[in-house]
């Protein structure tokens, strides 16, 4: 049954795949990317990674297109069309790699396979440690957050970096030129106000649940961060972007990025300054146990407020820019 | 006794979701404009999820499980005819007139 379910998604992801690539429309092409991350998302569920699961859900299939639509609302509708060139290179090119990995895959250990390299360096450790040594019941959150902290530090300064770019690049420019319409104004929209104003406080809600119930159940500072996102651009979606706006001062909302880096990383150099190495839960607290528990708390704060606040900074960023025209008073927050 | 009535129950309301599904993928292609369509798309939202997640619950019992199930019902409730809406209306804002082919190659919405 695992398998037939495996074959179903997987066979969707390659409709997919292959309709993004025949499609010229952006906007149904976003939709499939979104598609494409869900059903991504399915397979980590068949395969027992909630975690990943969610993560793909929250980020690939929820927060990347509102990015994209929200981008595409400032350029253009169609892909333009491509000129015409001989395909032939390009074709062997392709066919030679795709078959070279296709022999690799004859190397591989076998999918699941208990001695794999995969499983038989650090896992068994983890896996097996993991109760004993930290105490919280999922695994990941103590891979994610402990065992490999300092990597999970430079996913979140990748974040970071992200940030800066986009606020290096757009968000400081007062009065972007040529720009087209922005989406359709949401005045009159009473259902849409209704059932937003009831659904937001949950989104919120259940955000918290994620950050703070992570190290128990699938979740996490990530998804927890996603997810608060998401219920604050629905806020800015159906009342406007001021209302937002005021909700989150941009003065605010530009430094938390690197509030949330700093919490991560001051975790880092108190354990230092304890004695210990970087991230080395175990100085902070008489017990150990209690100290990698309490690290792994920080450490998820500082992961969720830099993902929330850079995915609202790239939504705010990129929606005021594409207002600026249509009202013609098109500030950026500083 | 009673558990194979609720066994039997819910996987009638599992088929019954499932069926739901299928017609309003066939609905979703088959029906010829875009406000016809949203008819039937949303006819999985509020058909087909919740006679399945019904079914679940019947399956799980007494449990958190059945809570959380429960929950999901009551967003999709919430959220899923919002959402038909927000699209009906957008569509009709973007100057689709009902009755009217949807044709790709001069997107609507752009003669604002």
């Amino acid at each position: 049954m695992d398998t037939f379910v495996d074959i179903v998604l997987l066979a969707f992801l390659a409709i997919c795949a292959i309709s993004i690539l025949t499609l010229r429309d952006l906007f149904a092409m976003a939709m499939m990317f979104g598609l494409f991350s869900l059903i991504t998302a399915g397979l980590f569920t068949t395969m027992d990674a909630p975690d990943v699961a969610f993560t793909e859900a929250a980020v690939g299939a929820g927060i990347s297109t509102i990015l994209i639509l929200t981008t595409l609302a400032q350029t253009a509708r169609r892909e333009a069309p491509r000129p015409r060139h001989n395909a032939l290179l390009p074709m062997v090119v392709v066919w030679i790699t795709g078959a070279v990995l296709i022999y690799g895959t004859a190397d591989l250990p076998a999918f699941g396979d208990p001695d794999a390299p995969a499983h038989n360096h650090v896992a068994p450790h983890y896996l097996q440690e993991s109760p004993a040594e930290i105490g919280i019941p999922n695994a990941v959150a103590a891979v994610l957050a402990s065992y490999r902290g300092f990597d999970t530090w430079g996913e979140v300064l990748v974040v970071f970096a992200a940030v800066v770019g986009v606020i290096a690049l757009i968000g400081l420019r007062r009065r972007p030129p040529g720009v087209t319409a922005g989406p359709v104004a949401m005045e009159q929209h009473d259902v849409l106000r209704v059932i937003a104003k009831l659904v937001v406080p949950v989104i919120l809600l259940f955000g918290l649940y994620v950050q703070f119930h992570g190290e128990y159940s699938p979740g996490g500072g990530f998804q927890a961060g996603v997810i608060f996102a998401a219920a604050i651009i629905l806020y800015a979606l159906v009342f406007d972007l001021d209302a937002a706006r005021k909700v989150i001062p941009p003065g605010w909302l530009n430094r938390l990025p690197a509030i949330g880096a700093l919490i991560f990383g001051g975790v880092g150099l108190v354990t230092m300054l304890l004695g210990g190495d970087f991230l080395d839960y175990d100085y902070l607290r008489e017990d150990p146990r209690a100290a990698q528990q309490l690290g792994i708390l920080l450490v998820e704060i500082g992961v969720g407020v830099t993902v929330a606040s850079s995915m609202l900074v790239f939504y705010f960023t990129f929606a005021e820019r594409g207002r600026g025209r249509r009202t013609g008073n098109g500030e950026t927050g500083a | 006794m009673m558990a194979l009535v609720i066994d039997l129950l819910s996987w009638a309301l599992i088929l019954v979701g499932g069926a739901f599904g299928i017609i309003g993928g066939i609905g979703l292609l088959r029906l010829p404009d875009f406000f016809s369509r949203i008819h039937a798309a949303s006819v999985t939202d509020s058909m087909c999820a919740p006679c399945i997640i019904a079914g679940l619950m019947l399956q799980s019992g007494f449990t958190l499980v059945t809570v959380k199930l429960l929950f999901l019902v009551i967003f999709l409730f919430l959220t899923s005819p919002t959402a038909s809406h927000a699209l009906a209306k957008a569509a009709l804002h973007g100057g689709l007139e009902p009755g009217e082919h949807y044709d790709a190659g001069k997107a609507p919405g752009r003669k604002r």
